[in-house]
């Protein structure tokens, strides 16, 4: 963990789990940490700049937006056009992840395509649209709905 | 995890826009709310009550900073497992018990258990497989990404 010291573990630590919804969050979070307000905000500057933070956002539960069909999308691509297809499938609105994955022996996609719809009928509609790009380049193909959220916490530093 | 559709009304316009807004990103001064809201057209105060409301409800997963722990110095892994249908519950008790495990499904497929492994150091991810594995007696497939084509995250509301 050479690019975090330990003041910016302190950090993630208090706020890995969220934001306090305050007019003040990066007051309250300080004043847990014995810092100052500008430092937290400094720190947090400093990470978003190094890639360490993506972004600091509100994820929406898709779910209860009613965005109730979520497919895991699996592709067999030929390996010399997987990259090129990779970045043309991502680009696509209704992709929100895309990545490329090696296979293993009892799996043999390595493109996957997160969808996501209001219906499982909707979802088809743009994996068929997927299927069509992919032409000749794709050998086989499958989709993996979601049907139990088992478990969602984002990162959690072990020694934070 | 909540796993319920919210009625068409629980939400009104102003809700939808801040839902939409700050997917794409939050201010880092001392009063973030009030320069957020400022952009919305609404008092910092009000947008925390209704973001407090929206969480509330679960409309919201997270709201906060999203740390990579790939950037840390860590790693991040996609797992699968293939767990009997009969012992699939204690099999999901015994993942999900392990810190490193920052989101698990359920998927109708041979391999029915996919989770997300995110550690702060890059052998945990193969410590924390074997460790699965002694514990469940199943074998755990890694599927590390190798390359990302990310445009964006957004889910419209």
């Amino acid at each position: 963990m050479s690019m975090i010291d330990s003041i910016d573990r302190r950090v993630i630590a208090a706020t890995q789990a969220g934001l306090p919804l305050t007019d003040r969050p990066y007051a309250q979070v300080a004043e847990t940490l014995g810092l100052s307000e500008q430092e937290v905000i400094d720190r947090l500057a400093a990470m978003q700049e190094r890639g360490i933070i993506r972004r600091i956002a509100l994820a929406p539960n898709h779910y209860a937006l009613g965005m109730v069909a979520n497919g895991m999308s699996v592709w067999d691509v030929d390996d010399a056009r997987a990259s090129d297809f990779g970045r043309r499938i991502g680009a696509l609105d209704f992709v929100t992840h895309c990545y490329l994955r090696p296979r293993a022996p009892v799996w043999r996609y390595n493109l996957f395509a997160m969808l996501h719809g209001t219906s499982r009928q909707e979802v088809e509609e743009k994996r068929a649209i997927i299927r069509k790009m992919l032409g000749d380049a794709c050998t086989a193909c499958d989709i993996l709905y979601s049907t139990r959220i088992l478990k969602k916490t984002g990162l959690r530093l072990q020694n934070g | 995890m909540r796993r319920q559709v919210l009625p068409e009304d629980a939400l009104d316009a102003t809700d939808r826009a801040i839902l939409n807004a700050l997917q794409d990103g939050f201010p880092l001064v001392p009063e973030p709310f009030e320069e957020a809201g400022r952009a919305l057209g609404i008092p910092g105060e009000d947008l925390v009550s209704r973001l407090t409301h929206l969480r509330h409800i679960g409309a919201i997963t997270r709201f906060g900073p999203f740390y990579d722990a790939a950037a840390m110095g860590g790693a991040f892994c996609l797992c699968a497992l293939s767990a009997p249908e009969a012992l699939f519950d204690g099999v999901a008790a015994l993942v999900n018990a392990h810190p490193e495990v920052a989101h698990n499904y359920r998927r109708d497929h041979e391999l029915n258990m996919w989770f997300v492994l995110a550690t702060d150091r890059p052998e945990a991810i193969g410590e924390t497989c074997e460790r699965i594995e002694a514990e469940t007696g199943l074998k755990v497939w890694q599927f590390p990404k190798l390359e990302e084509f990310f445009i964006g995250f957004r889910v419209p509301a």
